[in-house]
């Protein structure tokens, strides 16, 4: 297969607040007109502060959300779910994994039937056959068999975060949207889950779009980086291109907020403290 | 003298199925003017630890330690009234969710008025320039206009400045921040970090921040205590942390950093401590 598997063409989302007893009616442009592609087995890495519009990207490529304007091709073929909705192949195409684990299981779901319902729910596959997929899909994201009748409270916040991802990869989706999928772990869980995101995209051949505010994970996952700025994409590249140059003032001020854990800077700070 | 002092501090908890050990023993100490860090990750106990110092432990905790001493007194000799005057005035704690910590009912400036009302006793009038003073002092445009807000039509960053209001009202000897960026954008994290080492050099503050992320520790600390399980298993001044950490489970932290990821895979904190632990057999 040939062309990109995820291309976005001068996307916009408007959002209506409508008026009442205290305010005007009023549109919101949240994402105002961006443009992307994504190969096959590649990483789009979505960077931005919270507001920027990322988020309903996120939802607008994975067909939660329509967008007011602008092409989504997916595979090639260009998707409307305003128009035509969304069919099984489509949802069996695209598949997200959200930022809090504590939030997006269901608690009262055990783990073996949090894995079985997307299949359960897009495919005509039967019980027993799901139940062998669920276990399998367990073993792929690092956990064991005996974790299939447990509930979700019973597992850390990286544990979590690998079932979230374990069910999002159930219908074996070409793309996968991760909306900030290691913010809310600790650093030595954050390099677990990323060492399994990046051996998950070898085995599967995944492509995925990557969300995030953390500069020192992008450079580590992305292959292109795409900044967000108020609705607009300031910054559109290559890895290396966007970290080694950056053109755009708000790519400037994020790299150099990024806090600096090398020993040149920590001695840099030191004298300056010393002199102050 | 050492502003804080605490000597095998133990904190276990009752639980159904017996007592946890969550703190095992720790010592630390603070000087006046003195920023430090002390990294670990959940689990490790470094919140508790000094929520114990605050005394802010629910009734299911067992808190004991050789010595426990803020400025000469003795803090664990206290009844509860003589301990509240102490904390929230001299100490005082920024907490991780600023969204969650402000009470959504009341206006900012009624919480921060609070403050000065029960450790100050200031009036009415001096309480309001106060609260405009502060509000100013951590960056808020328009501080007058903003003492009617309620946390909700903030930002989580101006909450969190709202929070260091609250906590530099009473011009504390010392100040106990836990994880006051992880909620908040690097951009946001910049800011909030720069406000934090102005005010601490400032009014001569020690400042405890407690943290998981390294880049934060980068940027702030003099001196490291690095937490493991509930145990200390490094302590050192920031650069020497960072050049020539002593302890497997820093070299571990330090190499699960993105940043220093060497080839495809990121170093794992287990995969570091088994590689460590089959380089101690075969010695």
């Amino acid at each position: 297969m040939t062309g990109p598997v995820l291309e976005g063409r001068d996307i916009k989302r408007d959002y209506h607040v409508p008026g009442g007893l205290f305010g005007k009616a009023r549109t919101v442009h949240a994402v105002k007109g961006v443009s992307f592609k994504v190969d096959k087995g590649k990483t789009l890495a979505i960077v931005g502060e919270s507001g920027c519009g990322k988020s309903t990207l996120a939802r607008i490529i994975t067909l939660i959300d329509a967008a007011t304007a602008g092409e989504l091709l997916i595979d090639g073929n260009k998707v409307d779910i305003a128009r035509d909705g969304l069919t099984p192949e489509l949802r069996r195409k695209v598949q997200i994994v959200f930022q809090n684990p504590y939030g997006s299981l269901n608690p009262r779901q055990k783990i073996g039937d949090v894995l079985g319902e997307p299949l359960l729910i897009n495919t005509a596959i039967p019980a027993a056959e799901r139940r062998d997929l669920a276990m399998q899909m367990l073993k792929k994201v690092g956990l064991e068999e005996k974790h299939y009748n447990r509930y979700p409270h019973m597992f850390s916040g990286g544990q979590r975060q690998r079932i979230a991802i374990a069910r999002a990869l159930m219908l074996r989706p070409s793309l996968l949207v991760l909306d900030e999928p290691v913010s809310a772990l600790d650093l030595s869980v954050q390099a677990q889950v990323l060492n399994l995101l990046a051996d998950l995209q070898d085995e599967f051949e995944l492509t995925y779009v990557f969300i995030s505010h953390d500069l020192s994970v992008v450079r580590y996952i992305a292959d292109e980086v795409m900044v967000m700025y108020f609705g607009e994409a300031v910054e559109y590249g290559p890895r290396d291109t966007v970290f080694g140059n950056p053109q755009h003032a708000y790519t400037k001020t994020l790299l150099a907020a990024t806090p600096r854990a090398d020993v040149e800077s920590i001695r840099a700070r030191i004298a300056r403290k010393r002199a102050a | 003298m050492p502003l804080l002092t605490v000597r095998n501090l133990t904190v276990s908890f009752d639980t159904l199925t017996g007592p946890f050990l969550a703190v095992k023993g720790i010592d630390l100490s603070i000087e006046e003017r003195e920023v430090l860090a002390i990294v670990g990750e959940s689990g490790s106990g470094k919140s508790v630890s000094m929520l114990a110092v605050m005394g802010l432990l629910p009734p299911t905790a067992t808190v004991s330690a050789d010595e426990m001493s803020f400025n000469g007194t003795d803090l664990l000799a206290l009844d509860a009234a003589a301990r509240r005057r102490i904390v929230g005035k001299d100490i005082a704690m920024i907490f991780q969710e600023p969204m969650a910590s402000l009470n959504p009912c009341f206006t900012v400036g009624f919480q921060i008025e609070e403050v000065l009302r029960v450790h100050l006793g200031l009036d009415r009038a001096q309480r309001r320039a106060r609260a405009i003073e502060l509000l100013t002092l951590v960056g808020i445009p328009e501080p007058a206009e903003r003492l009617g807000s309620y946390p909700h039509q903030m930002s989580g960053g101006q909450c969190q400045r709202v929070m260091i209001a609250i906590a530099i009202a009473c011009k504390p000897k010392l100040l106990i921040a836990d994880e006051p960026t992880t909620a908040l954008d690097v951009t946001i994290q910049k800011q909030i970090l720069d406000l934090l080492m102005r005010l601490q050099a400032e009014n001569g503050m020690g400042l405890i921040m407690i943290t998981h992320n390294m880049g934060v520790v980068a940027e702030t600390a003099d001196r490291v205590i690095v937490q493991y399980k509930g145990r200390k298993v490094e302590e050192a001044d920031v650069l020497s942390l960072f050049e020539a950490p002593k302890s497997a489970y820093t070299r571990a932290l330090l190499s699960a950093l993105p940043e220093n990821a060497v080839g495809d895979r990121l170093p794992t904190i287990s995969d570091f401590m088994l590689k460590e632990a089959a380089a101690e057999t075969l010695r």
